[in-house]
């Protein structure tokens, strides 16, 4: 499944503007722990956090993951979106929560990684 | 005799540049052609220890050398140092402020998972001082 089909499923607006929506999703996360994160995080994976400071970029994009996706339509500033495309990671802006995204991504077919 | 040597500053509570350096280090590796499994451990050890410069020191370098059958990753800071070792090496140990937590930071993995992510890690700690961490990450042939 892609990031942009991930982005369907959720009704979640691609926020980054140049990041790859075709990149795989191998499988999804959620996580508000940065330090955790970089102990768990995968290649592939479709990250849900509440946190959308500078890091977050920084921890999925040393991971390679394939997208970020922030819940409960929380505000990611414009810098922070800027970083997200020079790193070339998506950012999904979805107005569910954490939990109801992981229930959806889980019901497509996505699995832990 | 190292073939590439590079030293990255890291100032203190810089929470905005944190993880530059990671990355530059990782984007470089990658270039080099250096094997991606080893970029991977690299660059997530690497990172942590550029937040726990951020987040523990009062300022400090990171130094990458590459070497033909390695890659050596040193951190370097003044600071508070560490009073026990073992006990900052346990997971979920953490002396990091309420503010860095509320980041998502300060869970006390870092030092677990440099150690898990390198082929060999040695720390040293003077109270007071400061703290120099070691790891070296070999290169598949």
């Amino acid at each position: 499944m892609t990031v942009n089909e991930v982005a369907q499923i959720l009704g979640a607006s691609i926020i980054t503007k140049e990041a790859d929506t075709a990149r795989e999703v191998k499988g999804g996360y959620t996580c508000d722990l940065l330090s955790w994160v970089m102990a768990h995080g995968r290649e592939g994976m479709a990250w849900t956090t509440v946190q959308t400071h500078m890091n977050v970029i920084a921890v999925a994009s040393l991971h390679d993951m394939s997208c970020v996706i922030i819940p409960e339509g929380i505000h990611m500033e414009n810098d922070v979106i800027e970083k997200a495309d020079e790193e070339g990671i998506c950012v999904l802006a979805s107005e569910l929560t954490a939990f109801e995204i992981c229930g959806r991504l889980a019901a497509a077919g996505i699995g832990a990684c | 005799m190292s073939i590439i040597r590079e030293e990255y500053p890291v100032e203190a509570m810089d929470f905005v540049t944190a993880g530059e350096a990671s990355a530059q280090i990782k984007r470089m590796l990658k270039k080099l052609g250096v094997d991606p499994g080893v970029i991977r451990r690299l660059a997530i050890a690497c990172y942590e220890a550029e937040i726990n410069l951020v987040i523990h020191s009062d300022g400090g370098k990171l130094t990458l050398e590459l070497n033909p059958d390695n890659v050596t990753l040193k951190s370097d800071d003044v600071g508070p140092g560490i009073p026990d070792i073992d006990l900052a090496m346990s997971e979920g140990y953490s002396t990091a402020s309420d503010d860095v937590r509320m980041m998502g930071f300060g869970a006390g993995m870092g030092l677990a998972n440099m150690a898990r992510n390198a082929d060999h890690f040695r720390i040293d700690s003077k109270v007071g001082e400061g703290t120099s961490i070691e790891m070296i990450f070999d290169i598949k042939k």
